[in-house]
């Protein structure tokens, strides 16, 4: 039986992998209001596409065909930057973000291995997202952090020193909803 | 006394406003926190709010403002503290236990914990301050001077320091006579090719076409380097009044940030910047009372490194494909929506203000000839005290490593430094006393770039990191050119195969050939300097290259197809569990006898049981090449 704190997160979980599916309605309202903010502009590409992904949580394949139209251009012309600016997204994310970093100094002090790691005890890929989409894994470019190489990003929040007991630690947080999914802070 | 102008007057009356805003405040004492991104990594927000907590629970009076980065990354959270009639006092490594004997020993009793202090920010005669230290006798700060000491978020911080003074006397001269002045400082470009602004500034401003544009570059591609958005998060007031300038200079109305999409928090302190900017009348209609017009906007970047190059940069603003394009025409006659457009990097915009200020002699004095005034560095990797640093162009790279940075932590002996980035190079001991400067490093065979420093130690594997490279370049590669996009995919599959022990050593020899093919046939300079990293190892790392190839043995011990992982049984305790614990996949186990061993089936090399073993037995070895291991099994039976 599913209760109890347990019962609430499916049904969270649910309701936000819904939204992002979002029927057609949703989409064409979302792109409505930004081409209304950004303006139908072919200039405004890049934004427009950054606002749609913003409020949907990736790019469906119908708000591309939208914003094509109303921009007046071929659908290639938004799966082209679509696929080739790496901030997009064509799948919907899970519900939390695990990013990776790979700059130099992370990777050079064990990025690798935590990468592994995750993939490992996710089983999945590096860009992919788990069947029940609660997580999905990728990679980013130096945060910054470097002197808490390696690091790892989890939904928005900078974690240092992951090693693989770490990365447990991480995931059965969010598994056991009882962390904040908050790490141990550099002393 | 001298008639004021009109931009002087409406200068010194903000100014003046700011000034009457923040005196008030220097009666209470203020406590300062590194709220940059690597600071809240480090849990800069936790201890905020403890310092809130604690005021209000010992009902003192305090300030609690946030700052940008300081610049020591080793020591975060940092806090400083400015009591009157104390100096103000930079603590690091902060947690709420110090924050608690802070505010109750120093706040509320007089004593400011000496124990725990790093440094002091004024000269006293009780505790040392940066000029002190090694690093502060080398470091000379000119645009990170703010960074970490002003409030980003207020511009009244930046006023109060002279801030914008030099847009307001910028605004009284002569557009040409600006021009000339950058031009008479050899400002170059920072952003890695080193071109001089003022040249550049002086083709846009001589052009027929009277809509211009001005843009910074922020995409920042290097993955190992944090500069620019680190002045951008602690003083971007500082870009901006350069920016302002520079479009003064070259005659343009409006101009843009290019930032790469990864920096949210970059994004929302400049958003922030322009709005209060903005509402002061330093951008938008008549600044300052002048009759100049031009405003900024952001344009988040989406992810592309190819981006940060010129013409790529341009047709991603278009919405197009982020694909360099052929040059002549340079950005210059046609740039952004084909009008003459200037780009220059986030540094180089934050030099303008000083020069501007101070003169062009006065840049001129620090530096070479060559190469004028000071360069910035993320210094990070195998180094004590890693950060952001500013040094003199000319600083060599032992004074950069050993001084500013303290060396190599642990006992371990340095092997190389990387610098550049992706289109830099590995450099060993032997050229550490080659001056920074745009010329010298290139003689090397790396570059300035434009910033990442990353220092490599004996557990690191030379051809590891070349691969590390090629792959980013092989993967930013945007595919136009044909020997970009296949010449580095063939240059990585031959690197992978040497670091799985299945290279030959012929293959050095197609190595060489093809990083001259894909240096030769590429059109920007991603591929131009992609074999740079593969091309400086090769040179002075071939020991290790052979290593992996003739002896299937990765010195450095890191390429996990390389080592095995194994338990000394004279070693081990047989008492503690830690490894057989730490192990993620049930690889370690106990054997009949008490002792340790690991089911190398099942190892995944992930480093957990050696990091585990206690060091009183340090247990744990790896072995390189992993056929040892028969031997010492052998033996030990
Ligand atoms: C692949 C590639 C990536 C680049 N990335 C950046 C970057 O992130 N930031 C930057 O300022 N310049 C970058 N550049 C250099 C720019 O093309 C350009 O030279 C620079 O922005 C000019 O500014 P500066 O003269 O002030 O250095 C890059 C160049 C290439 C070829
Ligand atoms: S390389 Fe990971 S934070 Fe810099």
């Amino acid at each position: 039986m599913i209760s109890g704190i347990f019962g609430e997160m499916i049904l969270k979980g649910m309701s936000a992998t819904m939204f992002k599916e979002g029927g057609r309605e949703t989409i064409i309202e979302t792109i409505n209001a930004v081409l209304a903010e950004h303006g139908a502009r072919r200039e405004n590409l890049i934004p427009l596409l950054q606002e749609v992904q913003e409020r949907l949580g990736y790019l469906p394949k119908p708000a591309m065909e939208e914003i094509a139209s109303a921009l007046g251009v071929p659908a290639v012309e938004v799966y082209g930057p679509a696929t080739f600016y790496n901030a997009f997204r064509l799948h919907p994310p899970g519900d939390h973000q695990i990013k990776v970093c790979m700059g130099t100094a992370c990777f050079m002090i064990g990025g690798q291995i935590a990468l592994d790691s995750f993939e490992r005890r996710l089983k999945i890929k590096l860009g992919e997202t788990t069947p029940d989409r609660r997580f999905s894994l990728d990679q980013v470019a130096c945060v910054g952090c470097c002197a808490l190489a390696p690091v790892v990003v989890v939904d928005n929040l900078v974690e240092g020193h992951v090693t693989p007991t770490r990365v447990d630690g991480i995931i059965l947080s969010f598994e056991t909803q009882q962390g904040d999914g908050k790490g141990e802070q550099e002393a | 006394m001298s008639m004021l102008s009109t931009t002087e007057k409406t200068y010194q009356e903000l100014r003046q406003k700011a000034e009457a805003k923040l005196a008030p405040l220097a009666d209470k004492p203020l406590i300062w926190i590194g709220t940059a991104t690597c600071g809240k990594a480090a849990g800069a927000l936790e201890v905020r709010e403890a310092f809130k907590e604690e005021l209000k629970n010992k009902g003192v009076d305090a300030r609690v403002m946030e700052v940008g980065c300081m610049g020591h990354c080793y020591a975060e959270p940092l806090a400083v503290i400015a009591k009157p009639g104390f100096p103000a006092l930079c603590y690091g490594k902060v947690d709420e236990g110090l924050v608690k004997r802070l505010v109750d020993d120093f706040l509320v009793h007089d004593d400011p914990c000496y124990e725990f202090a790093m440094v002091a920010l004024e000269a006293n005669d009780i505790f040392p301050t940066f000029a002190d230290f090694p690093r502060g006798v080398y470091e000379e700060k000119i645009i990170l001077e703010q960074c970490g000491f002003i409030d980003p978020e207020d511009i009244d911080h930046y006023l109060a320091k002279d801030g914008y003074a030099a847009l307001a006397r910028v605004l009284d001269m002569e557009s040409p006579q600006v021009i000339k002045e950058v031009k008479a400082a050899n400002l170059r470009g920072r952003g890695g090719a080193g071109f001089p602004a003022g040249v550049k500034w002086e083709a846009v401003a001589g052009q027929a076409e009277q809509t211009r544009y001005v843009i910074c570059n922020a995409d920042e591609g290097d993955p190992g380097a944090f500069m620019d958005r680190s002045i951008l998060e602690s003083n971007p007031h500082l870009v901006v009044e350069g920016m302002i300038i520079c479009a003064y200079a070259v005659g343009a109305s409006h101009g843009y940030l290019y930032i790469r999409s990864e920096y949210p928090q970059a994004i929302r302190r400049v958003r922030t910047a322009l709005q209060q900017a903005r509402e002061r009348g330093l951008l938008g209609n008549s600044i300052l009372g002048s009759d100049f017009n031009f405003d900024l906007e952001i344009f988040a970047g989406a992810g592309a490194f190819v981006c940060g190059e010129g013409t790529a940069l341009i047709n991603s603003m278009e919405g197009k494909l982020g694909l360099p394009e052929h040059r002549p025409p340079r950005l210059s006659t046609a740039g952004l929506r084909g009008k003459p457009t200037v780009l220059n990097n986030v540094k180089t915009f934050a030099y303008v203000p000083l020069i501007i200020k101070k003169g062009a002699e006065w840049f001129k004095n620090t530096g070479t000839p060559g190469s004028p005034g000071t360069a910035v560095f993320a210094l990070a990797g195998k180094v004590a005290n890693p950060g952001l640093v500013e040094v003199p162009m000319g600083t060599t790279l032992r004074q950069l490593i050993y001084d500013v940075g303290q060396g190599i932590p642990g006992d371990k002996k340095f092997k190389a430094v990387q610098i550049g980035g992706p289109s830099g190079g590995c450099l060993p001991e032997a050229a550490l006393d080659i001056p920074i400067d745009f010329d010298s490093l290139k003689e090397a065979g790396a570059i300035m770039g434009s910033g990442g420093v990353v220092i490599l130690d004996e557990d690191d594997c030379m051809v590891r990191i070349a691969r590390y490279f090629l792959k980013f370049t092989q993967q930013e590669s945007c595919g136009k050119c044909t020997f970009c996009r296949l010449g580095t995919r063939h240059m990585l599959d031959i690197l992978t195969a040497i670091t799985r022990g299945e290279g030959k050593l012929s293959d050095l020899e197609t190595l060489r050939e093809l990083a001259e093919d894909v240096q030769a046939g590429s059109l920007c300079n991603l591929g131009k300097t992609a074999p740079n990293p593969v091309l400086t190892t090769l040179k002075y790392f071939y020991d290790e290259y052979r290593a992996h190839i003739k002896e299937k043995r990765c010195p450095a011990l890191m390429c996990p197809d390389l080592i095995a992982y194994y338990i000394a049984p004279e070693k081990c305790s047989k008492l503690c569990n830690a490894c057989v614990g730490s192990c993620p996949v049930e690889a370690v186990y106990t054997r009949e006898d008490g002792l340790k061993a690991i089911n190398q089936g099942k190892c995944v090399k992930c480093d957990n049981c050696l990091k585990a073993c206690p060091f009183e037995y340090n247990a744990v070895i790896k072995l390189s090449p992993p056929s040892l291991l028969e031997e010492k099994e052998r033996s030990t039976k």
